[in-house]
């Protein structure tokens, strides 16, 4: 069990806004980043846009992650991270709203932080993209962004190594999913972490 | 998961509710009975979950609404069960007679209600207005600022309810959404901990000991004893106060997180003080710690107990301080009064020779976030009204679409 954090907690709290849609498993995601964060002993929170789910509705969820206690209980405004599991939200939601200038952005799309930073009149921040959409069909056979996204969000955070990560969702998908889910869920995180292209 | 400095504690990333249906898991009551419909939440059923897998001996007695839900879990009480149920918003609404009823009876039965907003219109999220319209009920009510505090309180309200020396129900209250529906870091006790803390039930009284029978709320009209029972249910709620705060000790011990009646901030040097119940201490400390690194002689009080209220406590905490704000996240509407807890506060600071200014702020109904930004807002004004000794106005809306 490691203390060893990295630069995206040790500046203080660090906020993350997700930006989904309902089905897409970034709930789970967000969650699945809380209880990864456990592992490093850091202190964290994950929540949803409080209100109904509906399949396919844009939704937000949120997480806070610190190397302190953490005892603001407030929405999050102004996060250092924005993470998109659906491009096609990037039509429809201000996704960089409050985003810090020298925040991330990390986007599920098969264009590239250039032409995502064209497309959107972008200015400051740093851009990420994951074809998680393609990664998700090819490894897990249906449209599941979910997991690919989050291990962009590892990589891009250094928050666990690979290796880390995989042992996690070995541990914990392995209690609930058969061990063909997990495998699939395996592979689109690791070509998440190999594919995820920077600015 | 990660063990805790203590050996016997895990430290869990849980929901809220989990954390609750936990507690329930470790204390095993004899009977719980709840309806599950919303604006219910995820805590009956997690636990009814547990029954299902054997992990606990529960009686679970699902009932077709919250009315039957109270009244099943007052005849088990009354026979001598360890009884639970959970609730929120309108649930606890339609159980407001049959609360009466637990509290008259002296049934100690463990109530965990998620704080939600009553209709209408129609609302799920976060409000204070349900467990505070039953503050007169004779309940103890005990708030959770987090996960942690949902937890540690629903096995301390055992130990509470159960006293001797009280015999009353217990609602343990924790926020909706904000608390119940987030994901949190907590430390769990080991189960031997936890039901050696709880320990067993051995009423004195109950209507199945056959050697010993009793009536149970029987007609006690005009020549009968109404009023005495009334005046002892009073009496239970004040000797409450210190059977909490030795519980509260108790728990420090085996946990390491001992709790009192209210928590502070700064009190020693502040000269004007914050009071807030709920996840909006934790926002609201955030901010008064960060204004006193900057040199604001401001503290804050987390207020636990709200029933009984510890008046004559609070009292000597605020002792010669120049103006207190008090955060309530629920309304009396009883034309410009202010929140329940501003009224109570106010109440009991009347006899004090030395009264500090009082403003109140009505915040968060219906789930309104309470932002850092609010907090600030707030506090600014508070230490302009204690350099100034001036109030513009007594009763404030924060945060409201103006």
């Amino acid at each position: 069990m490691g203390n060893n954090t990295c630069e995206f907690v040790e500046n203080g709290l660090a906020e993350i806004r997700w930006h989904a849609r309902g089905g897409q498993g970034a709930v789970t995601a967000a969650k699945t980043l809380a209880e990864m964060s456990l592992t490093k002993n850091m202190f964290f929170q994950a929540f949803p846009e409080y209100g109904p789910e509906r399949m396919g509705a844009p939704i937000q969820c949120f997480n806070r992650l610190s190397t302190n206690r953490i005892s603001t209980y407030c929405g999050i405004t102004n996060p250092r991270m924005v993470v998109v599991v659906d491009p096609t939200l990037l039509d429809v939601v201000d996704v960089t709203a409050g985003l810090a200038m020298d925040g991330i952005l990390i986007v599920n799309t098969d264009a590239s932080p250039a032409e995502l930073r064209k497309k959107l009149g972008l200015k400051g921040r740093k851009i990420y993209t994951v074809d998680a959409t393609h990664i998700s069909i090819d490894e897990l056979g249906r449209f599941m962004p979910n997991i690919p996204v989050l291990g962009a969000l590892l990589k891009v955070t250094e928050l666990l190594s690979e290796e880390e990560a995989i042992a996690f969702l070995k541990e914990s998908f392995g209690k609930k999913f058969s061990g063909k889910v997990v495998e699939s869920n395996i592979r689109a995180l690791q070509r998440a972490f190999k594919e995820v292209k920077e600015e | 998961m990660v063990m805790s400095k203590n050996k016997l504690q895990k430290t869990v990333a849980v929901v809220g509710t989990d954390a609750v249906a936990e507690a329930m898991r470790q204390i095993n009551p004899d009977v719980v009975a709840a309806y599950p419909i919303t604006p219910q939440t995820a805590i009956v059923e997690t636990f009814a979950q547990m029954v299902a897998d054997g992990q606990v001996h529960t009686h679970y007695v699902p009932v077709e609404s919250e009315h039957s839900a109270m009244s099943a879990a007052i005849g088990a009480a009354a026979a001598g069960a360890r009884v639970m149920t959970a609730t929120a918003s309108q649930g606890l609404a339609l159980m407001w007679e049959l609360l009466y009823i637990a509290s008259g009876l002296r049934l100690p039965i463990i109530m965990p209600n998620v704080n939600r907003a009553l209709s209408a219109p129609i609302n799920i999220h976060c409000d204070h207005g349900d467990s505070m319209g039953a503050r007169d009920s004779g309940w103890i009510q005990l708030f959770s600022e987090n996960a942690q505090e949902a937890y540690d309180n629903t096995l301390q309200a055992v130990r509470i309810a159960e006293h001797k020396d009280v015999l009353l129900p217990v609602m343990v209250l924790l926020d909706g959404f904000i608390i119940s529906h987030a994901v949190d870091r907590m430390e769990l006790l080991d189960d031997a901990t936890a039901k050696q803390f709880v320990g067993t039930y051995k009423p004195d009284v109950s209507l199945l000991d056959a050697a010993r029978p009793v009536t149970y709320g029987a007609f006690d009209g005009l020549y009968g004893y109404y009023f005495e029972f009334k005046r002892q249910q009073e009496e239970a709620m004040r000797r409450a106060l210190e059977v909490i705060r030795e519980v509260g000790r108790e728990f420090g011990a085996i946990s390491g997180r001992p709790y009192g009646l209210f928590e502070s901030v700064g009190l020693e040097d502040a000269e004007f003080v914050i009071v807030a119940l709920g996840s909006a201490a934790g926002t609201i400390r955030s901010e008064v710690e960060c204004l006193r690194d900057n040199g604001m002689p401001i503290g804050m009080i987390k207020l636990r107990v709200f029933r009984p209220f510890p008046a004559a406590e609070l009292v000597a905490a605020l002792a010669g301080k120049k103006a207190v704000a008090v955060f309530d996240r629920s309304d009396t509407f009883a034309g410009n009064m202010g929140g329940p807890v501003f009224i109570e506060l106010r109440s009991a600071l009347y006899e004090t020779a030395e009264k500090p200014i009082m403003v109140n702020y009505i915040y968060g109904l219906g789930g309104r976030d309470l932002s850092v930004d609010l907090v600030n807002k707030a506090c600014n004004e508070l230490a302009w009204i204690a350099q100034s000794g001036q109030v513009k106005q007594r009763v404030n809306y924060l945060g409201l679409k103006e």
